[in-house]
């Protein structure tokens, strides 16, 4: 019986640490594969130069090219975001009947389940076309209405997340402020808003790092040109949408273009671990407030 | 006060007649329902100005649910309705034209736990003029000392007023709140419980607080402790069941109740 115990537990052990090690696999890959790259790149032209052409005959290795456009689009993406998806988590905490609640929350996650590809035509096919008859310089491809969408994609990781944080904030202090004669409104701004800010916080970090490694709505609708630019109504390319085009291309396996996708990775990697490391570190501070 | 009680015969005192002067609030024919759950029943009442009334009665009585009447804080409570009459300083404060937020800073309320915004003490004595649109940083700076000097907080704050309120102890957290609802100049302060989370010492802090406060305000406050009920409150009000048992002077009250359920729970042979 014991026997029989011990191998249940090494079993579920074995799955429990599977995770553990893709997660270590994908480092070390990231690693090997990107240290052989650095051997013939210099990493200060990599974080320096501006241009990024590997799969040119003229090759320039500056991944901020890159990086500036995975920044613009989630910028805009964030900047979307935020104000709606914080107006919906006030409209759901403060105002909205519980049965609306119940109603809207499902539909809102819906927004989620959306397969990006979907969000990517529509943002090519429907929202271009839309902002271009308002603003005719903008190009068919570009950062502006590829973010917008992805900022539309990434309301629910605000609104929902916001909303646990603003529930969180103990009742007594929502009370405290109505029967001082403050309005919803001022106690949504003046009391729950700052309670909650550290979970608000963390709702944004996780969104803005899933706008940085979102790939198919920014390889749809905002082009396939490294720039270094942070003009929105110009095509760019983000590091997932660069990654896609060489992974799809028949860059050899061992030549430098395929390397370049681990160094890309890397740092795409790097970014999204800091975000999610922070946003780690702000949900613990914040727990320690409440219990 | 003492000398007028001995004159008066004690024995059977119409609820019309306790009341010297013109009254703060009146209560007329009050049902209130959660649901279907009829939570305060056909309640008749009268508040003196510059009075402390305690509610007393076991848990689940209605008290809370009645004190929270005054200040329309169960409007927030969907299941919530009820029938009757609530005018304070003579005005039907369920009216179609009463504004909510003008009656809350009229009628402040401390609640059971010290709840304190998590801002520093300054700004928690200052929230109820931002929210009121007063930006005079010296009116300000002069109601939030006046408002803590009420309390006896200043002393022991006055270097550290940029510290978070989630700093100080239970009983200073909880005199911070007073200083709070003090702040905003209300005239009648609704009390749930002040004392429940409190230690001995800070109770009686609190308490001789209280006494104070009576001066300038109408206090109604709900609580659990006879003690407590008996060495500050004027008038008691005992509820039962959702029932207003009995309502009279505290004296009275606590030693010729005229009802054998009131005599019963001050006794604490229940409840």
């Amino acid at each position: 019986m014991k026997l029989k115990e011990k191998i249940i537990e090494l079993i579920l052990q074995f799955f429990a640490s599977i995770t553990i090690l893709t997660t270590v696999g994908i480092i070390a890959v990231l690693l090997f594969e990107s240290i052989t790259f650095f051997r013939s790149v210099s990493i200060i032209d990599f974080f320096t130069d501006t241009q990024w052409t590997p799969l040119y005959s003229e090759k320039h290795f500056g991944i901020l090219a890159l990086v500036s456009g995975t920044v613009l689009t989630s910028v805009i993406a964030i900047s979307v975001a935020l104000p709606i998806g914080l107006t919906i988590a006030i409209y759901l905490n403060m105002y909205a009947s519980k049965e609306f609640k119940k109603t809207l929350k499902p539909f809102l996650e819906i927004l989620a389940a959306v397969p990006t590809v979907v969000y990517g035509f529509f943002a090519l096919s429907i929202v271009t076309p839309f902002l271009q008859s308002i603003y005719p310089n903008l190009e068919t491809f570009n950062s502006l209405s590829a973010g917008i969408v992805m900022g539309i994609m990434i309301i629910p990781f605000v609104s929902s997340l916001s909303e646990d944080a603003l529930s969180a904030v103990p009742k007594s202090l929502k009370e405290a402020s109505f029967g001082m004669g403050a309005t919803k409104f001022q106690t949504a701004f003046k009391v729950m808003v700052p309670a909650a800010s550290s979970g608000i916080t963390v709702s944004v970090i996780l969104a803005i790092s899933r706008a940085i490694g979102e790939t198919m709505i920014v390889a749809i609708a905002a082009g396939q040109q490294a720039t270094f630019t942070f003009n929105p109504t110009v095509p760019i390319q983000t590091i997932t949408s660069y990654i896609v085009q060489v992974s799809m291309g028949d860059a050899p396996q061992g030549s430098i273009e395929y390397r370049t996708i681990f160094a890309a990775g890397l740092t795409l990697f790097v970014f999204t671990f800091i975000l999610n490391s922070f946003s780690f570190y702000i949900k613990k501070k914040y727990q320690e407030k409440y219990e | 006060m003492t000398t007028t009680t001995k004159n008066r015969k004690i024995e059977k005192i119409p609820q019309e007649n306790i009341l010297d002067n013109a009254s703060k609030i009146s209560i007329k024919e009050m049902d209130i329902w959660y649901g279907a759950f009829h939570a305060i029943k056909e309640v008749s009442m009268k508040i003196n100005p510059n009075t402390v009334t305690a509610f007393i009665g076991p848990s689940g009585c209605g008290k809370s649910t009645f004190l929270r009447l005054f200040n329309r804080m169960n409007d927030y409570i969907e299941s919530f309705h009820f029938d009757g009459k609530i005018k304070i300083d003579g005005k039907n404060i369920y009216g179609k034209k009463t504004n909510i937020e003008e009656l809350r800073k009229k009628v402040g309320m401390v609640f059971q736990k010290p709840n304190p915004f998590p801002k520093s003490i300054f700004e928690n004595v200052a929230y109820g003029l931002r929210i009121q649109g007063i930006k005079d940083k010296k009116i300000i700076a002069e109601r939030v000392e006046n408002s803590l000097k009420q309390v006896a907080l200043w002393e022991e704050v006055k270097n550290d007023l940029k510290k978070s309120a989630l700093a100080l102890s239970g009983g200073q957290q909880q005199r911070l709140c007073i200083a709070r609802t003090l702040a905003v100049q209300p005239s009648v302060i609704l009390m749930d419980e002040p004392t429940s989370a409190l230690d001995p010492i800070s109770t009686a802090s609190i308490e001789d607080l209280i006494f104070k406060l009576k001066e300038k305000y109408t206090i109604i406050i709900v609580t659990h402790n006879m003690q407590q009920a008996s060495r500050i409150s004027d008038y008691t009000a005992f509820f039962y069941m959702g029932n207003l048992v009995e309502y009279n002077k505290t004296e009275l009250i606590f030693t010729k109740p005229e009802k054998k359920q009131t005599e019963n729970y001050i006794s604490g042979k229940f409840g």
